[in-house]
């Protein structure tokens, strides 16, 4: 099976305070410590593990620049057979829409008999896989928690639906599955085995190579437009409890009690 | 402006509860505009689904087709397809169906998409301006769209608040002879039901819940000894689930269970949004986190701004003390 997927970098939620920058507009990049979406790396995991099933090959590819490369490496050091980096200074400032553009070229540059991308990525748009599979005519299905094949044609998923119910269903390929969280056990990737393809070269793909239309990418064309961030203000706000350790831990015994916490 | 309608997802004939809300949320876009409910399905389950949204929306479509029994995000897009005028602007819930739905429903209907809608604060001609959060939460941002060619807007479950609907005598138009014969390359199968777990945390009055904070499976003994100090149940968040540390029988949120405690702890968690809808009960909810910028505090009753590893056992051995001097006090003659 030849498995596509989409992945992008983003600044790690895990690892860094997200903050605003002195001028409002965007977060503060100094000093970010950046990984692959969370949800991605689950993505390539499962596709290795169906490759190791069924046979096949996994590609990675990722729409940014040269920075970007960094998560390509760690997904090939993971397994990934090969990846591609697509990058054109007519991308940026493109919206969930032209992301998709973008990866509907180089898909059909391709023959992927499945194509994965994460769930969401850090800004929670839910959107790049359902557009893609849209745009190429091929089924789709979000939030997919377990991925079996059952023959060259079709796949049994389940959907993550309400309340941790399961909705199982079958799909045929070629098909989009957007990929949540907790599908697998992503491997360890260690310095080693990222040194190890070090110097694999990894192609970049710019506009001309994947015969994209510049009427329907970039940010001239994005009908979606981040205007700029800010903190929210949602409630009212927790009571922070002051003072020693000690102290806090009887102010909150206290608040427990009252509500009749402490048997 | 064209015009506005809200997609109303139902299930066995049971509607969304927060059907009000997308006229809350159309009414931020145009005060004066009608807004149109399309239900999906088939039989007596749609029947009686349009009949409860008749009582709430002007005029609700009613697309009945064998095929829609069960909603099947690839037939309902086919079906909107058919149906929907052109520039129109949909609001669909933002919940697991929303997300198989709009994406796709947005390219086939070449209109803006917009996901995780939290607010809608303004309109200039097709230029709308919407608030969505990024980062788990963390912040927000203004985004602008343009709604020329049509919208579909996937909504935050909760974030828009219905007020007190006016009952209305709203007619039902039924749309299905334009839908045709529907075909799609995902057939659903069945639902299998969330395993039941060792403890019910749907149940328990006071939940000591951890989060990412907890950082590794050792260290939910640290939460397992506060609860049992407490008399309490131990749950979490989804990713103490998805690292294997805590069964999904332990999941508080919108994928896993709803829980509706006295008491909350939240340990280490951040509160996105799809955590914080399942708790439900308004608890005295309490936020400990070494994060003092986390978006649980802002929801959260109380706040203590500390390392859980070092806090929680000290929080437990307290409360030990405590109750092995009342427990002498009670055996004094």
């Amino acid at each position: 099976m030849e498995i596509l997927v989409c992945a992008k970098r983003v600044p790690d939620t895990s690892e860094n305070e997200i903050e605003l920058n002195s001028a409002g507009n965007d977060i503060e990049r100094d000093d970010l410590v950046y990984s692959i979406n969370e949800f991605d790396n689950y993505a390539v995991e499962e596709a290795i593990q169906i490759v190791a099933r069924v046979g096949g090959t996994v590609t990675v590819v990722t729409i940014g620049g040269e920075d970007d490369e960094e998560i390509l490496r760690r997904e090939m050091a993971m397994g990934a057979n090969q990846a591609a980096l697509i990058s054109d200074s007519a991308f940026e400032g493109s919206d969930g829409k032209g992301i998709a553009t973008i990866l509907k070229s180089f898909v059909q540059k391709g023959r992927y008999d499945l194509i994965l991308t994460g769930a969401q990525a850090e800004a929670g748009g839910a959107q790049v896989g359902g557009m893609l599979a849209a745009m190429l005519d091929y089924p789709f299905a979000s939030l997919v928690a377990s991925i079996e094949v059952l023959d060259t044609k079709k796949l049994k998923i389940s959907r993550e639906i309400e309340g941790g119910n399961k909705e199982i269903s079958e799909i045929e390929l070629p098909c989009v599955l957007s990929i949540q969280t907790g599908i697998n056990e992503p491997r360890y990737v260690g310095m080693r085995g990222i040194l190890q393809v070090q110097s694999v070269p990894i192609p970049t793909l710019g506009a001309a190579d994947l015969n994209v239309d510049h009427a329907v990418i970039g940010e001239s064309a994005a009908r979606v437009k981040r205007i700029d961030y800010f903190i929210p203000a949602l409630g009212k706000g927790a009571k922070i409890l002051e003072g020693s350790r000690e102290e806090v831990i009887d102010q909150l015994i206290e608040a427990v009690s009252a509500k009749g916490g402490l048997k | 402006m064209a015009g506005i309608l809200a997609y109303i997802a139902q299930k066995n004939g049971i509607v969304d509860d927060g059907a009000a809300d997308f006229l809350a949320a159309a009414k931020k876009i145009d005060a004066a505009a009608p807004v149109t409910a399309i239900l999906t399905g088939c039989e007596a389950d749609l029947e009686s689904a349009c009949a409860k949204i008749r009582g709430m929306f002007g005029e609700t479509w009613k697309v009945a087709n064998q095929a829609l029994a069960y909603p099947n995000a690839e037939l309902v897009r086919k079906a909107l397809v058919k149906i929907l005028p052109a520039q129109s602007i949909l609001l669909v819930a933002h919940d697991h169906f929303g997300t198989d739905l709009s994406p796709g429903l947005s390219i086939k209907l070449n209109a803006t998409f917009v996901s995780d809608v939290v607010d809608i604060t303004g309109i200039q001609g097709a230029k709308l301006t919407l608030v969505r959060q990024e980062f788990g939460g963390q912040l927000s941002t203004h985004v602008r769209c343009d709604i020329s060619s049509g919208a579909v807007l996937n909504l935050r479950p909760g974030a828009f608040k219905a007020a007190e609907a006016a009952a209305v005598n709203g007619t039902i138009v039924d749309k299905s002879a334009e839908v045709g014969e529907l075909v799609a390359g995902r057939r659903y199968l069945q639902t299998i039901a969330a395993e039941a777990g060792d403890v019910d945390i749907t149940r328990e009055p006071v939940l000591v819940s951890v989060g990412r904070g907890i950082q590794e499976a050792d260290n939910i003994s640290i939460a397992q000894e506060l609860a049992d100090a407490m008399g309490a149940a131990v749950c979490c968040s989804r990713p103490v689930v998805d690292a294997k540390w805590l069964p999904k029988s332990r999941q508080v949120g919108t994928s896993g269970k709803t829980v509706k405690p006295k008491i909350y702890i939240a340990c280490g968690i951040s509160g996105s949004f799809q955590h914080l809808a399942g708790i439900k009960g308004n608890p005295l909810l309490i936020a400990i986190n070494k994060n003092s910028k986390a978006p649980i505090f802002q929801v959260a009753d109380l706040g203590i701004v500390d390392d859980l590893l070092e806090f929680l056992p000290e929080l437990t051995g307290k409360i030990r003390e405590l109750a092995t001097v009342s427990g002498k006090e009670r055996m004094r003659p």
